[in-house]
């Protein structure tokens, strides 16, 4: 989240799309109660489901899976052609006057730029005019023909009421309503947040989606301020610090993993610190050298040092055009080509894409490592066909599954202690109250033991390149499981020689002299203490801060942009809520996201971004640099503005055996994937209380679509996808109501995740039925808005 | 009263005010003690969403010798900003995921072609593993590409997990994966 969930009382409008907090997150969406209680806020939930937040909503307006883009667009066209947005934040604070190159053009589906036969965009035409010092160009009138601002209002001058309409399933006069509601927070003095999970992150054209929603909360000045926001409802307690510690392409801290042409670490360097694009831009990733070298400083100790790069060639390369996220790891498993896997909790076959193929992927490793604290599919998949015979008829039997397994006991929450990141982005610090069960052993412990027992083997034996290994540095007081107390002062980063533990990132350095395991949580372990263990009360300004509970990332700065929240002359937009503000001298009330005592025109607000400010136009992203409403990949309709290019045309898809794509013929009804309140993911079918508040997977139908089909509630119905299917009691309800699409009728069928084949309760997987497609941005599977067909059985 | 009165502190309060006030309350059914009145409190974050919401954990055993401490009851944290003593519906059963008969207690293993789970010891199982990570490392292992530069990567490996464990635990992991040289490496943030 930009903001958090305690900010969310202070707004006028709270947006929920592609999200069900008063479902998914209640405690959080009590913040959503408390701005209706006390400030007479309205919510507006945007949903294809009528659910919970929809019937607390003073607005609900339902749409079709996988059209957001569309409606969002609409937003934006709504703003702009009724001059509804903010106009001095937007000239101030993003790059709307900026003046984008000759030869920028979106037609017929497509941007300037897009080679057929490569299906790839050459990009060229997508940059920034630039002068003679290498900045960008700007028009502050914001009436420059190639100025960002104009391009904009030009591109989404389709995205009219009743193209909405047409496309997303609402009637114009619903759509109408919601923007007026929506856009209403485009005045200085009002302001709205946006609300969003998986229902947004789970399709092919997701980060586009995503990019729409900023843009609009830019145009309503609705960003870096209290109340403001796009605020992502994270999914798992630490998804947020997991992420925050590195990804398949990503290190600790969001630094990349380098690549195999940049030999050396200058070259690495080169790459990674960005040259401003505005002379009032800070810029702050040129501090870059500094993160790099104190990572590389924590990873490798004494072996990292000037001579030798600080160790910078023992980090594996990637491939420039490589992609090793989940989607392209499983299908490579699946082609034979991986020898084995280890999973820290994860249960991929429940997970999917997929399950048929994840399965049979499975089975093809050598050998597989699950630490656990119950017994999943993914531990038993060598087992699915006496577990789950009916519902996996093509699946080997054990005598034919070579996989070697090992089921590793492991400590649940209570039993570790350490830090979770919520959406808010607050690390809280939880001890551990008892030991794990049996011999189960905490995760440090199976990883320390682990990693020792290899260093131990090569160090003996000799192999494949050693020195990557033996030489990490593993120097903790208990190295086969290391006090979590111990990494997190490493994570936080200290001056190695004193030592003296860093109080901000502002203290690091490129030298090799001091040591961070990750920039973003300098200041949450220092000399004084582990500050994610606090506990204040207080909270001065009234605004949900309460800046003594806990530390947040980064700096312990609870609302990111808070330079936005002020004018040219760092006063308020609005007084009453104040993010921060200049006194003449320094910044106060937040903790400032700029210099603290930098004037107020010296720099931009967007101090990560090489412009300074934020992005309404952004080359960066893979298939455009505005958002375009893009089909998903298996859609009941062409794409009303361009049939010719109906879905995301770099959407990633996968073509092995198991992986059909279907059609409206043969699967005319489009999937809704969702979350129950008493249920989380894949794991409380193993917990009672869970198990008995919600024991059965049922399937939402539509009244007219059972009426048609003959279905009663209670009926057992199956409901195949081209990969699969699952079979369930029907729920019959009014809360799906049937769309009208472009003319044609769509329906749309509910269908709740948390069953699988172990566990207390018992039931089909869903992703038997999702698609391997994925956003090309971020790697994410379309779980949501695929097709499928329904049949009484 | 203290201004900044707890829940906790008001039940202390109202018990001794009871006892205090001469009621005649041996004809009345005596309350019953709080199951958590002589438990230690282990201040926690539920596991499960993301809001972050704050739990304590009641123990009883820690203080006692030849005795496992268990967990008898786990409620919401009435200090915090975030939930201030409430919990949903997943958390409120969170007892239950902690003490529960299904929790796996012993290394198991599954043989090639085995049709079933045989307990290991954890001893066997560390040899077992490092045996196989080291001889699939080994033939996977691309110390310099086809371009002579040097990679030090493993493609055959995957490390997926971690979006329920701590940071420092994930940091540890990374730790072990780049050791390795792990390109597919992966969570549950992505999906």
């Amino acid at each position: 989240m930009t903001n958090g969930w305690t900010d969310v009382a202070n707004t006028d409008v709270v947006l929920v799309m592609g999200g069900n907090p008063a479902e998914n997150h209640p405690v959080g969406f009590r913040f959503v109660m408390e701005a209706k209680r006390n400030r007479k806020a309205k919510l507006v939930c945007i949903d294809p489901r009528f659910n919970r937040t929809a019937a607390l909503s003073d607005c609900y307006v339902p749409i079709r899976a996988g059209s957001d883009i569309a409606y969002l667009g609409g937003l934006i066209h709504y703003a702009l052609s009724r001059k509804l947005y903010h106009a001095d934040y937007v000239r101030l604070h993003t790059n709307a006057s900026f003046l984008i190159q000759e030869g920028f053009d979106f037609s017929e589906g497509y941007f300037s730029g897009w080679d057929a036969e490569k299906k790839s965009y050459n990009k060229s035409t997508w940059q920034y005019e630039l002068d003679s010092k290498g900045y960008a160009k700007v028009d502050a009138t914001l009436e420059h023909p190639r100025s960002v601002f104009q391009l904009m209002q030009k591109h989404y001058t389709r995205y009219t009421a009743a193209q909405v309409a047409a496309i997303c399933g609402c009637t114009a006069e619903d759509f109408s309503r919601s923007a007026e509601i929506i856009c209403s927070t485009g005045k200085p003095d009002r302001r709205g947040t946006v609300l969003y999970a998986l229902g947004w992150t789970q399709h092919s054209h997701s980060v586009q989606l995503i990019h729409t929603a900023a843009m609009l909360q830019l145009l309503l000045g609705n960003i870096g301020v209290p109340g403001g926001g796009v605020n992502a409802q994270r999914g798992h307690s630490n998804i947020q610090g997991a992420t925050d510690m590195g990804g398949w392409d990503t290190l600790p801290g969001y630094l990349k993993v380098p690549q195999a042409q940049q030999t050396s670490l200058q070259a690495y360097l080169k790459d990674a610190t960005p040259k401003p694009l505005r002379p009032d831009a800070m810029n702050y990733w040129s501090n870059a050298p500094k993160f790099m070298v104190s990572l590389l400083k924590s990873y490798y100790g004494d072996h990292a040092t000037k001579g030798n790069d600080f160790g910078y060639h023992y980090l594996p390369k990637i491939g420039p055009v490589d992609n090793h996220s989940w989607g392209y790891l499983f299908d490579k498993m699946y082609a034979g080509a991986m020898e084995g896997l280890i999973s820290f909790g994860m249960n991929p076959v429940a997970n999917g894409p997929n399950s048929p193929k994840m399965i049979k992927a499975l089975g093809k490793l050598k050998w597989l490592i699950v630490a656990e604290n119950f017994e999943t599919e993914t531990a038993a998949f060598w087992n699915a066909q006496k577990l789950a015979a009916k519902e996996y008829p093509a699946v080997d039997d054990p005598t034919r599954v070579g996989t070697e397994v090992f089921l590793l006991p492991a400590a649940c929450f209570a039993e570790k202690d350490g830090a979770f990141v919520n959406s808010s982005r607050w690390v809280q610090w939880k001890d551990a109250a008892v030991d794990p069960p049996g011999v189960a052993k905490r995760d440090q412990e199976i990883i320390g033991r682990l990693f020792l027992k290899l260093r131990e083997l090569y160090e003996k034996e000799g192999g494949a390149t050693p020195e990557p290994l033996v030489r990490m540095n593993w120097n903790y007081a208990n190295p086969s499981s290391p006090s979590l107390e111990e990494v997190a002062k490493e994570i936080n980063g200290r001056e190695i020689d004193s030592p003296r533990q860093v109080s901000s990132f502002g203290e690091l350095k490129e030298d090799g002299s001091t040591l961070c395991g990750n920039w973003l949580y300098s200041g949450s372990f220092t000399e004084a203490g582990n500050m994610m263990a606090r506990r204040g009360q207080a909270d001065p300004t009234g605004l949900g801060f309460f800046p003594d509970w806990s530390w947040n990332w980064p700096a312990n700065r609870r609302v990111l942009y808070n330079r936005a929240s002020a004018d040219s002359e760092g006063k308020p937009w609005d007084p009453a809520r104040s993010g921060i503000r200049w006194d003449g001298k320094k910044w106060v009330g937040d903790v400032p996201d700029t210099k603290a005592d930098a004037p107020p025109d010296n720099f931009g607000a967007f101090i990560m971004l090489r412009e300074g400010v934020a992005k309404l136009f952004a080359p960066d992203f893979t298939e455009g640099p505005f958002p375009e409403h893009y089909e998903p990949a298996e859609s009941p309709v062409e794409n009303a503005l361009h049939p010719t290019v109906s879905s995301n045309p770099l959407a990633k898809i996968f073509h092995s055996d198991l992986d059909p794509l279907g059609t409206s013929k043969d699967y005319p009804y489009v999937a809704l994937t969702y979350r129950l309140t008493e249920h989380f993911h894949y794991w409380t079918k193993h917990v009672k209380a869970s198990s008995a508040l919600q024991p059965r997977f049922f399937v939402e139908l539509p009244e007219e679509l059972a009426r048609e089909k003959g279905i009663e509630s209670g009926n057992r119905v199956r409901v195949r996808s081209a990969r699969g299917a699952v079979e369930g009691q029907a729920l019959v309800t009014r809360r799906v109501r049937p769309l009208k699409v472009n003319g044609r009728v769509v329906y749309q069928v509910g269908l709740p995740i948390h069953w699988g084949f172990v566990g207390r309760v018992k039931g089909p997987l869903i992703n038997n039925l999702s698609p391997s497609v994925l956003d090309p941005n971020s790697g994410t599977p379309e779980y949501k808005g695929f097709l499928v067909n329904v049949e009484k059985v | 009263m203290p201004s900044h009165l707890t829940r906790r502190m008001f039940l202390q309060t109202a018990g001794t005010l009871t006892a205090a006030s001469g009621l005649d309350l041996q004809a009345a059914t005596p309350p019953r003690e709080l199951k958590i009145a002589h438990t230690t409190q282990t201040r926690s974050v539920c596991p499960y969403c993301a809001v972050g919401c704050s739990v304590v954990i009641h123990t009883l055993g820690d203080k006692a010798r030849n005795v496992t401490p268990t967990v008898v009851h786990v409620e919401g944290d009435p200090e915090s900003p975030i939930n201030r003593g409430t919990l949903c519906s997943k958390g409120i059963g969170l007892k239950e995921f902690i003490v529960n008969d299904q929790r796996l207690t012993r290394p198991l293993y599954r043989a090639p072609g085995a049709a079933e789970w045989t307990p290991i010891s954890w001893e066997d199982a560390f040899e077992r593993m490092a045996r196989l990570i080291k001889h699939t490392r080994d033939r996977g292992f691309e110390t310099e590409d086809a371009e002579g530069r040097r990679v030090n990567r493993l493609a055959n490996v995957g490390l997926i997990g971690g979006c329920t464990d701590t940071n420092e635990i994930n940091f540890l992991l990374s730790k072990f994966r780049f050791g390795l040289g792990i390109l597919s490496y992966e969570n549950q943030a992505r999906l």
